[in-house]
């Protein structure tokens, strides 16, 4: 109601001096407009802000240092003490879990932000302008597609392992590196293709007949009618590297304790998978909200962008 | 440079610092235009020399069916053309007398919107999907004018007014896709003229559209060419979208003018056989149930065009001198040219 009062206000203020109500008309403003309607938006945002906050301050939700081990109470189903229960060497499954959402959510948002920056920036480049500049980026982004990602993650962390004494930032950084590192081919062959069907369209054309900068047929043409996919694989490809981390985790290679991550804890609750399964279900838990989080984010703003949706 | 049009438009563009002006109201001047298109089956040669000019508050209907040259020519003079795989072995377009091909690409751009202009085939497609129209068309005079949101949508509005748009104001925030096809070639039309160029290529503007439509929007295009003096080049396939608009026809085929003449007297009494044929192919009301007529064979490859006279596979009246002799545009009456070997014997039927 208040908010309907508000736009309406907005509008005859602007009225007189004549369309300038008009004036945050534009495709951003639509979509948000579109977003704020949508519960799924809603529910994908609170969750995503939790997870981040959780990743940020852990200290907000728990006060129990998630490395004492209470070796007695191992394998303690949840209780009033423990909510979560205690895992096998008597760490406190809440705490461990709430900890875990900063290497988790760190390492998905990240190495996501870099693939996308870097796949897009290619993708378009390769797409848009074609000729040698399309092979060569083709070229290199069939060399990445021989090694799968995780092969890829193996390879460079045993290449490369962390001792002890590396510093958190820098077990993270070297996982987000290699993960970006053989993750923005993906995304950048699918802004080829995506750019290449665009690019033929009349409205390409005609922005060129009508005089706009090649910059700007990118930005303003090619880009907003191309990235859809782009959005949509890059959410369900950040669950994939949070789950290539806890792989990793789990190989031992990716982050190592005393770093907590949901991989770490997923690995570790294996051995006890058959007699105590809530050492599995916490972290798992977690890591499934997460991952589903970012892919209604990233549904919901596919179609936000598009204005057939409305 | 009497009129008050000619007047308004002259402080028009000096107001926006146009550097070019018009000699004798000679506006466009293309001259032995050739494009081939390089790939990996051959050369494809779309056009081989073709000469023509346009003044202002002219209309040149350029007419030819499919794969003649006639989008080829528009989009190498709006300098649209993918290259490669295209190159432009010879030739020159100058417009006021500059050649547009030597041209620097950033100088080339910005001629493309205040100074020529462009109308496409598919306004479905020719609009950008995911922005409101008044966006698009407040766009021209953000990005040329450097103007405001505000401003730029309210000529927005304007424009939109001026190309019979109900309810302008309005619909100025609507997606291409709430409006009908007349509706978005009206938009597309306001795009084109946004910044009052002085030649505007219409690029076959009335084919997606259904027929009552399509006089509109012609209308529309003719009235906005005399209020402004435009020089419009009209590309199109459909004898009968150019005949009431034209002042001057040339006919295509193959890459080359094969017939030039005032649009009077080419329906009257053409000169070529290949206008003859499309003339002779149009359904006519009054005569019921006869065979439509058509142009036996098909156009010719663009790889392989036949020796000789580019037509003489399906032309009636081809001898031995057309499958050798290629047959140069020559006049043949006062005002009228055909490229044809036997151009006094079409013309007097």
């Amino acid at each position: 109601m208040t908010e309907a009062s508000t736009i309406a206000v907005g509008a005859e203020a602007g009225a007189p001096t004549g369309g300038q109500a008009d004036e945050g008309r534009s495709l951003a403003s639509d979509a948000w407009r579109q977003l704020k309607r949508n519960p799924i938006f809603w529910v994908s945002v609170t969750l995503i802000v939790l997870f981040i906050v959780m990743a940020a301050v852990p200290q907000l939700f728990t006060n129990v240092d998630p490395n004492a081990a209470v070796l007695k109470q191992a394998r303690e189903r949840p209780n009033a003490n423990a909510w979560f229960g205690r895992d096998i060497q008597g760490y406190d499954i809440y705490a461990r879990t709430i900890y875990g959402a900063r290497a988790s959510i760190l390492v998905g948002v990240l190495t996501t932000l870099v693939t996308v920056v870097i796949g897009v920036t290619m993708g378009v480049l390769a797409g848009y302008y074609g000729g040698w500049l399309d092979s060569l980026v083709s070229r290199i982004t069939d060399m990445f597609f021989a090694i799968p990602l995780l092969l890829g993650g193996i390879l460079f962390m045993s290449t490369f392992p962390n001792d002890e004494n590396s510093r958190y930032l820098v077990v993270v950084g070297k996982v987000v590196l290699v993960m970006a590192v053989f993750g923005w081919p993906s995304i950048a062959r699918l802004m080829r293709s995506s750019v290449l069907q665009v690019k033929p369209n009349d409205y390409v054309q005609a922005a060129r007949a009508l005089g706009a900068s090649p910059w700007r047929i990118i930005r303003s043409h090619v880009m907003p009618n191309a990235l859809a996919p782009v959005i949509v694989v890059s959410t369900i490809n950040l669950g994939v590297f949070i789950t290539v981390e806890a792989t990793l985790s789990f190989l031992g290679i990716g982050l190592t304790p005393p770093a907590v991550s949901w991989g770490v804890a997923i690995s570790d609750a294996l051995v006890a998978l058959r007699t105590t399964p809530h050492i599995l279900l916490f972290p798992s838990l977690f890591l499934s909200l997460a991952v589903l989080a970012f892919i209604m984010l990233g549904d919901a703003v596919r179609d936000a962008f598009d204005p057939k949706s409305r | 440079m009497t009129t008050t049009e000619t007047t308004s438009r002259r402080r028009a563009k000096t107001a926006t610092g146009s550097e070019y002006h018009p000699q004798d109201g000679l506006l466009l001047e293309v001259e032995d235009l050739h494009v081939e298109f390089h790939t990996a089956d051959g050369i494809a040669k779309a056009i081989n020399g073709v000469d023509f000019s346009l003044n202002q508050g002219e209309t040149l209907a350029i007419l030819g069916e499919s794969g003649s040259g006639k989008s080829v020519t528009a989009q190498a003079i709006m300098g649209i053309l993918d290259m490669p795989p295209a190159v432009i072995p010879k030739g020159q377009i100058r417009y006021c007398g500059q050649d547009l091909l030597t041209m620097p690409a950033e100088q080339r751009r910005k001629t493309r919107g205040p100074e020529i202009s462009m109308v496409f085939q598919d306004a479905l497609s020719s609009l950008n999907p995911v922005f409101p129209v008044g966006w698009q068309i407040a766009e021209m005079f953000r990005i040329h004018r450097g103007m405001n949101r505000s401003d730029s949508l309210e000529r927005a509005v304007k424009l939109m007014q001026r190309v019979q748009i109900p309810a302008a104001k309005e619909r100025v925030k609507a997606y291409p896709h709430q409006f009908s096809g007349g509706m978005r070639q009206r938009i597309m039309i306001a795009m084109a003229i946004a910044l009052d160029p002085a030649v505007l290529i219409a690029d076959e503007p009335t084919t997606a559209l259904d027929v009552t439509v399509q006089a509109q929007i012609m209308a529309l295009l003719q009235e906005l060419q005399e209020e402004r003096q435009m020089g419009l080049i009209l590309i199109t396939h459909d004898l009968g979208v150019v005949a009431d608009v034209a002042d001057k026809i040339a006919v295509m085929y193959a890459g080359r003018i094969v017939e030039r003449a005032d649009v009077y007297d080419l329906y009257r009494q053409p000169a070529h056989p290949y206008t003859k044929g499309l003339l002779e192919s149009i359904p006519r009301l009054d005569q019921k149930g006869q065979q439509l007529a058509a142009i036996g064979g098909l156009p010719p490859n663009l790889m392989h065009i036949p020796q000789g006279c580019a037509f003489n596979p399906r032309c009636k009246f081809a001898q031995d001198v057309c499958r050798e002799d290629r047959p140069t545009l020559q006049l043949v009456a006062p005002g009228r040219e055909s490229a044809c070997h036997f151009a006094e014997e079409v013309l007097n039927g």
